[in-house]
C-alpha cells in the first residue's frame, strides 16, 4: 500500500488543478443553491410536516447523485486507459488494487468537499432566518452522515463504470444506469405484481432491505442502523474489488 | 557482443519460449533471446510481427501465454512487481498525461517507481539536463512539441536508473533532427543499461543498436550484428567497377584473385567504351587492394571503383521475405495446441 498515498495524492492534486472541477463545482452549488430558494419558497408559502433539511436530502438522492457521482468518477479510468498511461501506470511497481484505492478515494473526497459546500446553503439559512424550527439538527446531521456513509457505494460504483468503458460518455450512461437500478430500480420492481409472488419472498426481503430511500429516512430522524452500515460497507468492498477484477480482465485481455 | 569475452555482463532479459495467443491467433510465437548488460538490442519487424505484445509481456503489463521471462534473473510472471523495479519502459506512441507540467510528471513517476524523495531530486536534475529538458521543466506537458514529448518519455524510463530499458518505437513521427538528439540520448545509455528498442525504421537500428533481433509473423528470424546479420542473412558482398579492356577475360582474371568472385551483371560499352560491372563474392573480407593491383596489371582502365555493403534493409527484406516462404510452407505451422508444451510460465 506504499504507493496509495502518492496516487491519491497525484489524484486530488489533478482534480484541483483542472478547471473543469470548479466549473463542475460551480454549476453543482448554483442547481443545489436554486432548489434550496425553491424549497425555502415552499415553506414560507404554506407550513409543511417536515423541515427543509429533510426534503432537501431527498432531493439529493432523487436528483443530485445522478449529477455528481458521474461528475467526480467518469474520468477516472476511461481517461486513463484512452490515452494510454494506464499502461505506463502499471508498468510501475504499483498494483491494481493500489491504482483504484487510490482513485476511489480522491474521487470519494472530492464528492465529501462537493457535498459538505452545500453545508454553506444551511449556515445562510441560520444565519438570517435564525429560526430554530427551519434547521433540525437531528436531520441535519443525521442527512449529511447518510450522504457520507451512502457516497462510499455510489462513488464505488461510478468507478466501477469508469473501469469497464474506455469512452467517458459511455461510463456516464453505465454509472447512471447502475444508480438509477440502486435507488429506483428496488422501489419500482416491489411494486410489481411479480414480485407479490410467494415464492419470490427472500427476493422481495432483499429487495426491502436495500431501499435506499429507507435509509435516508431512517438516517434523518437520528437512526443510526448497523445493518444499514454494512449494506453500505460491503457494497463498496464488493464494488471495489469488481472494479480491481474487472480492470484486470480488460489488461489481460488488452 | 562477444561470445569469447572471459568475463561476459551479465544476462538482465532472459526470454525462453516466448508464446502469446489472442483468442487463438498466434501473435508471438515461441520466441527466444538474452540481452546482456549494456547492450543496446533493437527489435525490427514490420507492422503487426508482434514486437509491441513482445515488449509489453517484458515489462509484465501483458501476461503471457506460456514461456519464461526473466529480468535480471526475475520471473516476471510470478514476481512481477520485484521485476517491475528492474524496468524503465516507453510505451509505443508515449502516452503522457496532458495536464501536468513536467518536472511534476516526473517527480510523481519517481514516486511511484519508489526512488527516495532525496535521491529523487538528485535524479530529477539530472535527467532533465540530460534529455535537455531544463528549460521546459514547467512547462505543461499537453503544450510541448512531439520531439519534447518523446523526451520527456525518455526521462522518465531512465530516471530511476534501472538495468532494463524497454522503448517501442522511441523516433516514430520525429523530424530528422530530433532523431538525431533521441538516438544520441539512446546511445549515452550504452554500456550502462541493457536498452532493448523497437522500430521499423532500419537506419535508425543500424546506427544505434548494437544487435538487431528480426521478428516476423511472431517468431525470430534473424539475430546479430547488424554485419553478422548480413552475412548470414545475404552472404555477399558486391564490388562496383566502372571499366573499359576486355571484358571476356575478365573471369579469369577475378578467379586468380578469389576463386568465388563472379560477375554479377555488366552493361555494355558505353560511348568511351567504359563498362559498369557488379562483381559479387561470399567472401566477407576487403578484396578490394588485390582485386584493383589485378585490374591495373592486365592494363584496365578503371574510372570508379567501390564496395557496396548491403544495407539492413536489405537484411531485413531478405529475412522477412524468407520467413513467410517458411511460414507459408505447407505443414510449417503447426496449431498451437499441437506442440511441445514449454512448460507453464513461472
Amino acid at each position: 500500500m506504499r504507493h496509495f498515498f502518492t496516487i491519491l495524492n497525484h489524484e486530488i492534486r489533478m482534480l484541483l488543478v483542472n478547471t473543469s472541477t470548479y466549473l463542475a463545482a460551480v454549476v453543482f452549488l448554483f442547481v443545489m443553491g436554486f432548489i434550496f430558494t425553491f424549497l425555502l419558497e415552499v415553506y414560507s408559502e404554506a407550513a409543511q410536516e417536515t423541515s427543509p433539511a429533510y426534503d432537501f436530502f431527498r432531493l439529493f438522492l432523487g436528483f443530485a447523485v445522478f449529477i455528481i457521482v458521474p461528475l467526480t468518477t467518469m474520468k477516472s479510468f476511461s481517461e486513463e486507459r484512452r490515452s494510454g498511461t494506464l499502461e505506463t501506470l502499471l508498468t510501475t511497481p504499483v498494483s491494481t488494487t493500489e491504482v483504484v484505492l487510490g482513485k476511489y478515494s480522491a474521487a470519494y473526497l472530492v464528492y465529501l468537499l462537493l457535498w459538505g459546500s452545500t453545508a454553506g446553503l444551511f449556515y445562510l439559512l441560520h444565519h438570517f432566518a435564525a429560526d430554530p424550527r427551519l434547521l433540525d439538527r437531528g436531520t441535519l446531521i443525521g442527512g449529511y452522515v447518510y450522504i457520507a456513509v451512502s457516497g462510499l457505494l455510489f462513488v464505488a460504483i461510478g468507478v466501477f463504470a469508469s473501469a469497464l468503458a474506455r469512452n467517458q460518455a459511455v461510463a456516464l450512461v453505465v454509472a447512471l444506469a447502475l444508480l438509477f437500478l440502486l435507488i429506483f430500480g428496488t422501489k419500482l420492481s416491489l411494486g410489481t405484481q411479480f414480485m407479490q409472488l410467494a415464492a419470490l419472498r427472500p427476493v422481495r426481503d432483499a429487495l426491502d432491505y436495500a431501499q435506499v430511500f429507507q435509509h435516508l429516512d431512517d438516517f434523518s430522524r437520528g437512526i443510526i442502523d448497523t445493518r444499514h452500515l454494512f449494506f453500505y460497507f460491503t457494497g463498496t468492498a464488493l464494488t471495489l474489488i469488481l472494479t480491481v477484477l474487472g480492470l484486470e480482465a480488460k489488461l489481460l485481455h488488452n | 557482443m562477444s561470445t569469447t569475452d572471459p568475463n561476459p555482463p551479465p544476462l538482465t532479459i532472459e526470454v525462453e519460449h516466448l508464446v502469446r495467443t489472442y483468442g487463438g491467433m498466434v501473435a508471438v510465437d515461441d520466441v527466444n533471446f538474452t540481452v546482456r548488460r549494456g547492450e543496446i538490442v533493437g527489435l525490427l519487424g514490420p507492422n503487426g510481427a508482434g514486437k509491441s505484445t513482445t515488449l509489453r509481456i517484458l515489462t509484465g503489463f501483458l501476461p503471457a501465454t506460456s514461456g519464461v521471462v526473466r529480468i535480471c534473473g526475475i520471473p516476471v510472471a510470478s514476481r512481477t512487481d520485484d521485476a517491475k523495479r528492474h524496468i524503465g519502459y516507453m510505451p509505443e506512441n508515449n502516452p503522457l498525461p496532458e495536464d501536468m507540467r513536467v518536472n511534476e510528471y516526473l517527480y510523481y513517476r519517481g514516486r511511484l517507481k519508489e526512488i527516495g524523495r532525496e535521491r529523487l531530486r538528485t535524479r530529477l536534475d539530472a535527467v532533465l539536463e540530460l534529455c535537455d529538458l531544463k528549460r521546459i521543466r514547467h512547462r505543461i506537458i499537453g503544450k510541448l512539441s512531439k520531439g519534447m514529448r518523446q523526451r520527456v518519455g525518455i526521462a522518465e524510463a531512465i530516471l530511476g536508473e534501472p538495468d532494463v530499458i524497454i522503448m517501442d518505437e522511441p523516433t516514430i513521427g520525429l523530424d530528422p533532427h530530433q532523431i538525431l538528439i533521441v538516438r544520441d540520448l539512446i546511445g549515452s545509455l550504452r554500456g550502462r543499461m541493457s536498452v532493448i528498442i523497437s522500430s521499423h525504421i532500419l537506419p535508425e537500428i543500424e546506427v544505434t543498436c548494437d544487435r538487431v533481433l528480426i521478428i516476423n509473423g511472431g517468431r525470430i528470424v534473424a539475430q546479430g550484428t547488424p554485419a553478422e546479420l548480413r552475412r548470414e542473412v545475404l552472404g555477399r558482398t558486391h564490388y562496383h567497377v566502372h571499366l573499359a579492356g576486355d571484358l571476356a577475360a575478365l573471369p579469369t582474371v577475378l578467379a586468380q584473385v578469389e576463386s568465388t568472385l563472379v560477375i554479377a551483371s555488366a552493361s555494355g560499352p558505353d560511348a568511351s567504351g567504359f563498362h559498369h560491372a557488379t562483381l559479387t563474392t561470399t567472401r566477407d573480407e576487403e578484396l578490394g587492394e588485390p582485386l584493383l593491383r589485378a585490374l591495373m596489371a592486365r592494363s584496365y582502365r578503371i574510372r570508379s571503383f567501390s564496395r557496396t555493403e548491403p544495407t539492413l534493409e536489405d537484411v531485413f527484406l531478405a529475412a522477412t521475405k524468407r520467413s513467410w516462404d517458411v511460414v507459408d510452407l505447407p505443414g510449417a505451422r503447426v496449431p498451437i495446441a499441437q506442440r511441445p508444451r514449454p512448460g507453464p510460465p513461472t
